[in-house]
Formats: structure tokens, sequence, C-alpha cells
């Protein structure tokens, strides 16, 4: 067992975690964030992707202790300070990029990642970027349309379905 | 000016704010306070005999609770079946036992051997490593036609062989069959493959079993489409638990797409456990584990003739299919080749003669069920392929030789044993043709070709029989459950509704829609009313979601029952009024008597009728809350036109899609949105079926495509790009039989876009001039690739 401390959401947090607890066990079953979602094991799916120091990381594919003095972010934070949604959350419920809800959180994290290295993808650019998020519901058609609006850009012509 | 609210509207979902803030609440989220953990050692063998399991030295293990293995389920039910198909010769199929854990033998990878219940997952998976297995190989049957020669290994030492079912539909229509297709001017025939899936809903399944020996009452958290359906099974026949005293709850449910109905026995035992060591049980299934053990789809290999007169009018349709059925039989899996395929292979046409023949199979594989479609898009494709064959042979135009064999007076009698209440597939034809725009085809296809790429248009119709089900019908069909559904309606004193209904949401946004429905008939604001579902205990009665049943079927449950709450919120109004009650209208949430100004609001009423001071006691009980079952007189028909262009690149066989559009009639729509994002979804998993997916054995029965490296999900660069890609429902023949005349939309894209892929496919190969008239889907680079080099 070690001791970790990091921030999550803002908040400080220190824990004794076993040394081959993921990160996913740590957020899940530590800290109760179970937004964090676990969909496969072999680190393809993207249901569990969380931001680490800025960077979108798949959480299964870190031990917690590595998350050691890092910044974490999760769906938990996403909202805004009134806890409304972001800019990214609501897209996704205007332009209806979610059914089930399970990959969402993923898909969300994901997005962020993207829009804050690339401020306004094409749409193949987006394509590409989820190539780590799997989604079995929504076909991907109004996922990529949510960030594609998003990120400022006119959806409303492929919207008039 | 589209409507914001009630019937039609496009309203935004109230169930995302949890999911896209992370409050969700999925069975994997739940933790009962001292929980154990169970890791289930399963079969690496294909088939074996099982002579010791040996658990003493993993019994000793760190945190280890108690390992079960079959002994300790010999007195317990096996896993039931919930349908009995009878054969051509009126004899009832081969139901072998399917214990919860192996007794005896392994039938498939992934058959569950031992369970370890410990303190954690780590514990449990440690002692399992070090259970002693003593495990005799045996020859494993894969291949269908293989499992069904005589002398081949059996999978059920019990049965006399391998052959589930022999299945005759419609065994009366055989000789004129026969007769029609030696009258035919052309037959046309196909031998095609519609492989094993993998529903792979994007939540792994679990099972939380609880005990509460106070009241002696167990509870179920379980990721299931239909909680009521498992409690049913589970208690009366596995575990001898009465209804009174099993709670299941399936709470938000990450995706179904069938595979989430069925009673699998992981449930079973969690339930079990937890009563044998009145401690919780929690399962959580790996993405690995749910590849080898939550049911699989499709797997049919089908021979399909065609027979046409001199004038190309269809006279008969001949079909053959093997059928997986897997190891075992899964809860409803004889119904999917046989009522749900058979009885579409009239298609959208008037084929006057049909003779199906389906031999359902037992291979050691997972056992294969109902999967997004179930039955109907097998039925879809083979005919659809076929139909484009013909075309081809006779040297004409696939979407001419369809309209001049298309059904267009309603209601119709197939001759598969359905009646079609209503359609128009001329309309949803040429709204296809007008989206895809067939007359620019010729343009683009010569651009792509001047890319050197080869470009094919595909086309395809699909009728689906959906609103499952009449129970009569489906009775005298083999079905062992009603297939009714239940709603109840509870108005609150203040004028809030919850609505309990039976239906289950997992993905499909029942929370937003049915609002809209009860909003409407009421004239209140849907904020004001919840939908309740998912839990044996709060809900009256309820079949699930499945089969596009939930607003056909439960929607007309929930509005029967709101009825009774208008007609008795009436009679309190007229009260209230001091009018006689035939002049109380309802509209806009207020009771007005007709004619004059006099009214009273919905908000009066419902607290009168829980605060009855003023109130006509004498003639009506104090309260506001009813309930309605419905159980509809036939089956729902949506249907649909489809087309697809994709390119192929000669090089390296690779097909992209380049151009999608539906048409799809599902009669009324509750919420536009909703219904598109349904059909965008189901047409992702056709094209998935269609160019990327394929679950593999190899023929020793084990399990190739086990992970997401080896299973090709589609991705989001698989799909077609924004601008070329539309789903219309325009086109709405509305039910004639269901009080909101709605059909249902949750399987039409998976039923209708893997023929229009392969169509398009083979068009563009033969376009290269390249004698290709099919491939077996997936149709990925290698497929096509080979197809060309002949």
């Amino acid at each position: 067992m070690a001791k970790v401390t990091m921030t999550v959401n803002g908040k400080t947090v220190s824990k004794e975690v076993a040394g081959n607890a993921l990160m996913t066990d740590f957020l899940r079953d530590g800290l109760r964030l179970t937004g964090t979602h676990v969909g496969c094991d072999t680190s393809q799916c993207g249901a569990c992707v969380i931001h680490v120091n800025g960077e979108a990381v798949k959480a299964c594919t870190m031990f917690a202790a590595e998350a050691d003095g890092a910044e974490v972010k999760t769906i938990e934070g996403m909202a805004n300070a009134d806890g409304s949604l972001g800019v990214i959350q609501q897209a996704f419920q205007d332009h209806h990029g979610l059914q089930c809800g399970f990959c969402t959180p993923g898909m969300v994290m994901s997005a962020a990642a993207l829009l804050k290295d690339n401020p306004k993808p094409t749409e193949a650019e987006v394509r590409d970027y989820l190539e780590g998020n799997i989604c079995r519901c929504t076909g991907y058609h109004n996922i990529v349309k949510a960030i594609m609006a998003a990120s400022g850009q006119d959806v409303t012509p492929v919207a008039a379905e | 000016m589209p409507k914001d609210h009630g019937i039609g509207a496009s309203q935004k979902r109230r169930e995302d704010v949890r999911f896209l803030t992370g409050a969700g609440q999925y069975t994997d989220d739940i933790n009962v306070h001292g929980q154990a953990y169970v890791y289930f050692l399963r079969s690496d063998v294909a088939h074996g005999k099982i002579n010791k399991i040996d658990t003493a030295a993993a019994a000793a293990m760190p945190g280890v609770e108690r390992i079960f293995t079959g002994a300790d389920f010999e007195g317990v039910g096996g896993l039931p079946c919930g349908w009995q198909v009878t054969d051509k010769h009126g004899n009832p199929m081969k139901e072998p036992a399917h214990p919860v854990l192996a007794q005896g033998k392994v039938r498939h990878v992934g058959d569950p051997i031992a369970a370890v219940v410990a303190d954690s997952l780590e514990e449990a998976r440690n002692a399992a490593e070090a259970i002693e297995l003593d495990i005799d190989e045996l020859p494993a049957v894969v291949d269908m036609k293989a499992a069904v020669q005589p002398g081949a290994t059996k999978v059920h030492d019990d049965l006399d062989d391998n052959l589930c079912y022999d299945w005759g539909f419609v065994e009366a229509n055989k000789a004129a069959t026969e007769e029609a297709f030696k009258n035919a001017a052309h037959v046309t025939t196909l031998e095609l493959v519609n492989q094993r899936m993998v529903a792979n809903p994007m939540e792994p399944r679990v099972a939380v079993g609880d005990y509460n020996r106070a009241n002696d009452e167990s509870t179920l958290y379980t990721t299931s489409q239909n909680p009521h359906v498992i409690r049913l099974l589970m208690g009366a026949f596995v575990l001898g638990i009465p209804e009174h005293k099993l709670r299941v709850v399936a709470p938000d449910v990450g995706g179904g797409f069938g595979t989430k109905i069925f009673h699998y026995a992981e449930e079973a035992f969690c339930t079990f456990a937890a009563r044998a060591l009145n401690r919780p049980v929690k399962w959580t299934s790996s993405r690995s584990e749910a590849f080898m053990s939550d049911a699989h789809g499709r797997d049919h290999v089908t021979r399909i003739e065609l027979a046409l007169d001199a004038d190309n009018n269809f006279t008969a349709v001949r079909t053959e299919t093997y059928a997986n059925m897997g190891a075992y039989l899964s809860t409803f899996a004889p119904s999917v080749p046989t009522w749900l395929h058979g009885t579409l292979m009239a298609g959208n046409y008037k084929t006057p003669l049909v003779y199906v023949n389906v031999k359902a199979v037992f291979t050691n594989t997972v056992p294969v069920d109902a999967y997004r479609g179930a039955g109907r898009p097998e039925a879809t494709f083979q005919l659809e392929r076929v139909i484009d064959k013909a075309a081809r042979e006779l040297g004409v135009d696939p979407i001419a030789l369809r309209r001049q064999n298309f059904i267009t007076e309603f209601p119709y009698q197939t001759p598969v044993a359905v009646v079609y209440d209503t359609g128009d597939y001329v309309a949803t034809m040429d709204k296809m043709e007008e989206m895809i725009d067939v007359a620019g085809f010729p343009a683009r296809r010569a651009e792509s070709e001047k890319n050197g790429k080869l470009r094919g248009l595909g086309v395809n119709c699909f009728i689906e029989a959906c609103g499952i089900a009449p129970s009569n019908l489906v009775g005298q069909l083999g079905a062992r459950a009603g297939l009714y559904d239940a709603a109840t309606v509870r108005v609150n004193a203040t004028g809030t509704i919850s609505v309990m209904v039976g239906a289950h949401s997992h993905g499909q946004g029942h929370e937003t829609a049915f609002p809209q429905v009860v909003a409407e008939m009421l004239g209140i604001d849907e904020s004001m009313i919840d939908i309740v579902h998912g839990d044996s205990s709060k809900i009256p009665f309820g079949m699930g979601t499945y089969g596009s049943r939930s607003i056909a079927v439960c929607g007309s449950a929930m509005v029967r029952a709101t009825e009774k709450i208008i007609n008795k919120a009436k009679k309190i109004a007229s009260h209230l009024l001091e009018a006689s009650e035939a002049d109380v209208e309802l509209k806009d949430g207020q009771f007005t008597v007709a004619g004059t100004d006099k009214s009273v609001a919905w908000g009066d009423v419902t607290l009168a009728a829980y605060v009855p001071h003023n109130y006509p006691l004498e003639e009506i009980e104090p309260g506001l809350e009813e309930t309605a079952f419905y159980d509809p007189s036939n089956f729902t028909y949506p249907a649909g036109a489809y087309a697809c262009e994709v390119e192929v690149d000669p090089d390296t066989g690779k097909v992209t899609i380049e151009r999608f559009v539906s048409a799809d009639d599902f009669g009324n729509i509750i919420n536009p949105m909703i219904v598109e994002g349904q059909v965008h979804g189901g047409i992702a998993q056709g094209i998935g079926q269609a160019l990327l997916e394929n679950c593999a054995y190899d023929e020793n029965g084990q399990l190739l495509s086990a992970s997401y490296m080896d299973y090709a999900m589609p991705r989001a660069d698989n799909l077609p790009h924004l601008a070329n890609y539309r789903v219309d429902h325009s086109c709405q023949t509305p039910c004639t039989h269901n009080p909101l005349g709605v059909k249902g939309c949750g399987e039409a894209g998976a039923i209708g876009s893997p023929p229009t892929v392969i169509n398009a496919v083979v068009d563009a190969l033969q376009s290269g001039g390249y004698k290709v008239d099919h491939v077996d889907m997936p149709a990925t680079p290698a497929r096509v690739w080979a197809a060309m080099q002949g």
C-alpha cells in the first residue's frame, strides 16, 4: 500500500492505495466517482477517459499510484460552477449525442481534450479522434454533430433531417 | 412550426443530465454493505468431460468465503427456455438441461464450471487459479451442417442427435410451392451466411444478489431489459423463490440490443449464493467474459430460391436455413429463426407462396438468441439479396422489380400467417429515391471511377413485425409467457404524476417520450410527470423492452390507464362544477363545462381526490391512481426503403460508405429526435454487420474474436459523413389497432441496412466487370478482394 495525494475535480484527496490499484478502481471504489465507466479490459472502449494534468487518459491504463501529485478531472467535474451543463455536455444533450449513457463520460472527456488542442476540428478530425471511444447506441452521428456544435461550428444544415 | 410539447415534439431528453454529469446509477455502481465478489471459473475447452474438480486448496486461500460447483446446484432447476417450437412432424423441440454451473460436461468455451466467492474480486480470482480441474477434452462440433451428420459428436449425450428441431412453415403450402417452382419462368438461387454477431452493449453485464433473512426476501440488481421476466423465470423455474419474496431491479442499463433480455446463470447464481451465504454477492463481467457468456446473435446458413413468372412477378419463395442454437437453449432462442423469421419471408411483396424450412442445431458454441432485429434481419437479408440477384439475372432495374411486386392494398393477409394492417411501400420507395438522388448516381459513379474507385448503388426494402405480441397467438406458437404490458398512472394530490411502466429504458429515452404522451392527453406540462421503471417492487408488471415494443405495447397500456384517470377526474370535476359529467371537457389542464366559462383546474381536481371534503364519496372512491394491462391484437409492421452508395478500392477490396439514406414508416411518432437516434444506432449496427463484425470460432470451438482487439466494432470513422446521411420518417401510415397509431422504431436500422450495403458492394463490383453475385458478411477488404479474384 502507498499513500497518494492528488487533486480530483478541484478537491485534494489523500488515500492509501494498493500498488496494483487502477485509476478506475481508485475513482469508482475509493472516491465513489462512478461516472468513470469500465466497458472493456483491453483499453479499447474509452468509457473510462479522464483528464490527468490536462491530458486525456484511459483510466484503466494507469495505476492510481502514478497519479500521485496530479491534477485529475472526471466527468463529475465537467459541469459549470452553478451546476448547469458545460458547453460540451449541453451540446450532447441538444444534439441527442447519447442514448444509454454508458460511453458518454468518456466521449465528453475525449471531446474536451480534442477541442482544447484543436478548437475548430473538421468532421474528419473529430471522427479520427474518436478512434479510441466506442459507442454502440448512437452510430456516432449525433456525437460528431454535438462535438462540431460545441466547437462553435454550425451544424444546422445537417441537423435538418 | 414544430411542436415543443406533447406528441410529436423533439423534446431534449431529461435523463441526459444525469448521464452527462456522471450521476447515472448503473448496476456496477451499486454496492451493498458487506458484499462478497464472485469470479466464475469458465471452461477453456469447447467440449469436455469433467472428471474431477478439486477445490480444497483453493477454498483455503485468503479471503475465500465459499466455492460452488455444479454439485451445489443438483437440486436446483436449470435455466428455462421460454419458447417451445413444434417441429414439422408435430413433435416438440429437443430441450436439453441448462445447468447454472456445469454438471458432468462442459459444452462451450466460457461454460461456467465453478464460482469462487471471496471478500475481494482479486482474492476470488486468485483462488480460482488454484482449483484443480481434471477435464477430458472431447471432439467439438462447430459447423452446423457437420453437426447434423449421422455419427456426429453429440453436444448433449441424452439427446438422439444435435438437431433441436426441423421446422416447416407453412407446411400446408409446401406442395403448392414445389409446384410453383416447377412452373416458374425463372428461378434465382442464392446461398448465404448471416454471420454470428455479438451484441456488445457498452455496459458489460452485472448481477448483485442480496438476501434479507428478516423477511426472507431476495433482491437481485441486474443489467436486464425486463426485470419482471427475470423474476418470473428465476423465481419460478430456477430457484423456487415465490414472486412476493423476490425483487428484481434493473436500474440504469447501458444498452441491451437483445442480449440483456435473457435470464443468465450469473443472475441465478448471485441470488442463490446470497441466500446460501447470508451475504450480498456481486458479479461484474469483464468484456472478455462477455464475449463468451452473453448470448450471441444471428448465425444462420441459408439457401433461398425465388420463382418468377414470365412477367417477373414473384410466384414463390423457398428457403432452407440452418440456425445455430449454440450449446444450450437461451431464453427465447427457438423463436428467433422460426416465428420471428419465417413469418417475415413475404417481405413487402405479394408473393403468393412461401415455404420456409429451418433446422435448429446444437453446437459447442455460446448460446445464440435475439440480437437487434432477431430473425427479421436474417429474413430481410436473404429475401432482398435474392431479389437483387434476380434483377441482375433478368436484366431489369432492381427498384422496378421491387415496385412491380409490392403489396399495395391493406390489410394484407400474407401466406406466412401474419396480416399487415397498414403500410405504403410505394411512398417510402419514392422518398428513398428522392433522397439518394438516383438520377445523379451515374455522375457520381463516373467521378469515383476517375479516382480509380468502383461505385455501387444498393437499395433495399424491409418489413418487420414489432409490438410483440398478441398473447393468445404467441401462446399457440409456443411462447410460455404472455406478451402484454402494463402501466400504473399515479396522480398525486398536487397534480404531479408518477407513471410506473413495465417497459424498461436502456437508451431509448422513455423517461422523456412517455411523459409527452400523458402530457398531451391531460394538457399539462411534461415536467409534472415522471416515469418509474426497472424495479419489480415499484411497477405493476411488465414484459420489458425488446422487439420495438415499448411504445406500441406499454405505451398503449399507459394510454388506457390515463384514459381511466381522465374518466374518474371528470366525475370529480363534474361534482365540483355541479354539472353533468357528459358536459365536462378537459383541455389544457382545465375541466370546463361545455359552453360556459365555469372551470376547475387539474390541480383542484387532484387535490379533491385526496382531500375529499367536497367529493361524491357515495359514487367513487377517493384517490386518483389507475392501472391498465394492454394485450395487442396484432403485431405492428414498420417498413421502409433504404439506399446506400459505396466505393470499393479495386486494389485492396476496401469498402467505404459514401452515402446512406433511410425512408422509414413508423406510423405516428412521439419524439422525432429520439426516433432518428434509434435509426442511426440501428444502421450503425447494420453497417457493422455488413462490413466489420464477425464472431469467429476455429474448428475446435475456440472463440477467436473475444475482445475488442479481434471483434471489429464500428468506430466513428467507419460511418457515413453527416452531409451524406439522411434518415427520414415522414411517410407515416398509422398502426390501425393501437391507440397511438405507433409501430416502433428500435430495430429498423439493423434490419434494413445490411442488405443495402451488400447490394451496393455487388453493384460496385459488377460495374468493374467482376462477375460477383454475392459477398458474405462482413465484406472485409480480404473477402471483397478474394471475390474479385474469382
